[in-house]
């Protein structure tokens, strides 16, 4: 095969670590044809990074090793070549873009100076010429106001501009091959799906290989040619990307397409309703509140006010910023209310608001008829044993020094007056029933993985038997595996225990699968809300309508439409801007 | 799927396992083993500290004085012996005063902010505007001439370094989400701060008092050189220092060099040390190797 740009041959990686060697990377092989693209998922740990990163040898060389293997690029072996050599191959026929744009980006030069660098010491460009080549850089990459965007600094833009001008950046030499390491895993899900357009669309007009690194298949159903699915540090399967999907072989595979919340499909099938079908004016936000039949909900949030006092600047304020202008919902016995929005519009602050993690500005809190904002600090702290929270940082949320069973027993010793035994029995009982063993309690947060340390903080809320669990983003940082079960468990959790959940999320194929009833935050204000079935298949605000657009969809063979849903996108930002 | 686990691992025994492995930090801690040793066995020595016409004046240093004898005839060796005492007690207690004032000051600064903490953080930059010596020699001025005032004056002085460490590690816990879930239980704020915020500061504040020994030898040292710390005829590094200044021309070199060399190893060992510790209770922080 003369026609491939990348052959990797073999690769074996091994790590240094402070517990021993480690085989990140064993045996594997890819190959990525000129002007192809290949997709290499797996999950955390999977060494997906450790085999893209060795292909320019960006990882220290210290601590890390290629055992074995070839990588050709263009026929050239790059493991026989010098570090000086390779820093030619860098930047210039093999460019790289990361997760964080911020962290890659130094944050003291101005975009301008950091674009020049490259265009004026790989192209021998002038500095007026290499300014000119920047902004049609900026240009292609659908950054409109380029000459102001050279002269801002990275912390002056947001988080999809950023990549943009990553992206820029790595196209600046025109490299043979752009090796893309989770571009978009930061960014919102509409951004995300800008930018892996922007993606494609410089890979269709420069012939520009790809090499994505993902965990989300969604990702790579939407943009890859072929697949190659890691675990462990092997290769499980190497496919066409529709063969993939289709008739995925190896057993991992299998696993992980069975994982992918069923949701994913029907946000396509709602995408599928033709955008005229949509009442054409914007609607108001629907004020109704959900099932008034019967009881009176348990949480009743109005008119929620959360405002930061503006930061200190010297002598002067700059301005406040508000987080939550004025949000309203209920919350009935029992079921589950999700909050949907993007990074920034006040979701999370809404979820501490209400149990005053945050102290409101405006607004009330009704909790099983009690005025929440009108109690003294001792009532309050007593009512919280019936209002919990479980956090997306599992790591930061539990005290690193505590063992599991002190973190567990401190609830109750709070608020019973249990004795010793009777605390370990309940943390015993509680453990059991989040899937945890009862000894686990003499461990310490870090001796467990991501999800377990989930259960446990799942376990903490339970402690005192609450009826209300706030879920700020729980399973957003979990492995695609790892969230499913986390979802059923507390599924499982809700229909034993009768608890109500207000669920905060940014992943609408993980809403779908938990909520009764959605609340759909842009900019601090409730766009749209209704019961699930009618947001995801009758959704009338244009910008729930570009998140249900946005979400990656699990099928290659929906990509003919990344047009109409690029478009539905675009307007949805601009309705909610 | 199972998930993988991490390996199971204890913390204390970890970090002292680790501190052993790193090289720099061996080396800091046998120094600063071989001075506390030293303070151990002053009373094994043929001669008294303070012992005058123990041997010959100013003989050099040979098989009965192996660091030589001063212009009192006084045993060199039993003297820089008996100054280590005084200085790790002198560095020890300094730095416990400025612990004791220093963290609290600057854990509640963080903790509570507002107009508080902002009133505390400005004194501390006040007093850190000084250059540290010559705050140290104010105080210990108007303490009046002895060891125990060079002790208060060096702690005094060391208070904001802890305080602003202990400030900036509280901003960044208070954010933490252990902290809001010690508030979602009911916790008050205090047991927050005393249970959930000092505890998970202690690594770089043992860091910070590590190296802070070092400094306060130093300075107390110093102290006593210029005449405000420790009175002859205590043996004490810098008053042995002070002593021999005037035969350094003479020839009589052992006199200052041997305090000199005791107060460049113990520094240097609390020094390494405290870096070593560095680099096992903050892998972030870790100078490449």
């Amino acid at each position: 095969m003369h026609d491939d740009l990348l052959v990797v041959e073999d690769l074996s990686v091994r790590i240094d670590t402070s517990r021993g060697p480690l085989d990140a990377v064993q045996g594997v092989n890819l190959r990525i044809p000129r002007g192809g693209s290949l997709g290499l998922v797996g999950e955390s740990g999977s060494g997906k990074s450790v085999t893209a990163m060795s292909i320019t040898r960006l990882l220290p060389r210290r601590s890390v090793h290629v055992t074995s293997g070839r990588i050709l690029l263009e026929g050239r072996d790059l493991t026989s070549l010098s570090e000086r050599q390779l820093r030619g191959v860098r930047g210039g026929q093999v460019a790289t873009i990361f997760q964080e744009p911020m962290t890659a980006l130094n944050p003291v030069f101005t975009i301008g100076n950091q674009m020049a660098e490259p265009l004026r010491r790989h192209m021998r460009l002038g500095r007026r010429a290499a300014r000119d080549r920047s902004r049609e850089l900026l240009d292609m990459v659908g950054i409109r106001q380029s000459a102001r965007m050279l002269d801002s600094y990275p912390h002056q833009l947001s988080g999809g501009m950023r990549q943009r001008a990553m992206i820029a950046m790595a196209m600046s030499c025109e490299p043979a091959l752009l090796i893309a390491d989770e571009p978009t895993t930061a960014l919102d899900v509409t951004t995300q799906l800008q930018i892996l357009d922007l993606i494609l669309d410089l890979q269709a007009e420069h012939g520009t290989s790809v090499l994505l690194i993902t965990h989300d298949l969604g990702v790579v159903a939407q943009t890859c040619d072929d697949v190659a699915v890691m675990y462990g540090g092997t290769i499980q399967e190497t496919a066409a990307v529709q063969d993939l999907f289709d008739r995925p072989q190896a057993e991992y595979t299998k696993r992980l397409l069975s994982f992918m919340p069923e949701g994913r499909s029907r946000v396509a099938d709602a995408l599928d309703l033709d955008d005229s079908a949509a009442p054409a004016e914007t609607p108001e936000p629907k004020e109704s509140q959900p099932s008034p039949e019967d009881a009176p909900p348990l949480l009743e949030v109005r008119d929620l006010v959360k405002t930061f006092p503006g930061q200190r600047i010297g002598g002067r304020r700059s301005e406040p910023v508000q987080a939550v202008r004025g949000v309203s919902f209920a919350v009935p016995r029992g079921t589950t209310v999700a909050i949907v929005g993007e990074s920034g519009s006040g979701k999370s602050t809404t979820g501490r608001a209400l149990l005053r993690l945050h102290e409101p500005t405006s607004g009330a809190v009704r909790f099983d008829g009690q005025d929440l904002l009108s109690l003294d600090e001792a009532r309050m702290r007593q009512m919280r044993a019936r209002m919990q929270i479980v956090f997306q940082d599992t790591y930061a949320s539990l005290d690193p020094r505590w063992l599991i069973g002190r973190t567990l027993a401190e609830p109750l010793r709070l608020h019973t007056d249990m004795t010793s035994v009777q605390i370990e029995e309940r943390i015993a009982e509680v453990l059991t029933l989040v899937g945890l063993e009862p000894d686990h309690a003499d461990r310490f947060p870090h001796e467990f993985s991501g999800g377990q340390r989930q259960r446990i903080g799942i376990a903490r809320a339970l402690m005192l038997d609450p009826d209300l669990v706030v879920c700020d983003e729980p399973v957003s940082a979990l492995d695609v595996s790892v969230q499913a079960q986390v979802l059923e468990l507390m599924k499982d959790l809700q229909e034993r225990l009768g608890l109500t959940y207000v669920f905060i999320s940014h992943d609408l194929s993980v809403v779908e699968m938990m909520a009764d009833h959605v609340v759909v935050m842009s900019h601090g204000q409730v766009v749209e809300q209704g019961n699930t079935t009618e947001i995801f298949t009758r959704a009338r605000h244009p910008y729930t309508r570009a998140l249900l657009a946005a979400v990656p969809v699990t099928d290659p063979a929906q990509r003919h439409n990344r047009s109409q849903r690029r478009e539905i996108v675009e307007r949805g930002i601009a309705a909610a801007g | 799927m199972p998930e993988p686990t991490t390996l199971a691992r204890t913390r204390p025994t970890t970090a002292w396992r680790l501190l052993l492995r790193n090289r720099i930090a061996v080396v800091g801690l046998v120094f600063v083993a071989l001075w506390t040793l030293g303070a151990l066995v002053v009373p094994l020595s043929p001669y008294g500290a303070a012992e005058t016409g123990a041997g010959p004046l100013l003989s050099p240093p040979g098989a009965d004085h192996l660091f030589g004898t001063d212009n009192f005839g006084r045993d060199i060796l039993t003297r820089v012996l008996a100054g280590g005492r005084v200085s790790l007690w002198t560095g020890l207690l300094a730095v416990g005063i400025s612990l004791v004032i220093g963290v609290p000051l600057g854990g509640l600064a963080g903790f509570l902010g507002g107009r508080f903490g902002n009133v505390v953080m400005r004194v501390m930059d006040v007093l850190l505007a000084f250059p540290p010596l010559v705050l140290a020699m104010a105080i210990a001025a108007s303490l009046g001439a002895g060891m125990t005032s060079a002790m208060v004056a060096v702690g005094i002085v060391g208070i904001p370094e802890f305080a602003r460490i202990m400030y900036s590690q509280t901003v960044s816990l208070r954010e933490r989400d252990f902290v809001d879930a010690g508030h979602a239980i009911g916790l008050p704020r205090m047991t927050i701060f005393a249970r959930h915020v000092v505890p998970n500061a202690f690594a770089p504040i043992l860091v910070r008092a590590t190296l802070g020994m070092g400094y306060a030898i130093l300075t107390a040292a110093s102290l006593s050189f210029i005449g405000l710390g420790a009175q002859p005829p205590l043996a004490e590094w810098g008053v042995m220092i002070s002593d021999g200044r005037g035969y350094i021309i003479s020839g009589e070199w052992w006199m200052t060099t041997f305090p000199g060399i005791a107060i460049a190893t113990s520094i240097l060992g609390f020094n390494l040390l405290g870096d070593g510790l560095r680099d096992v209770l903050d892998p972030r922080l870790r100078t490449s190797r």
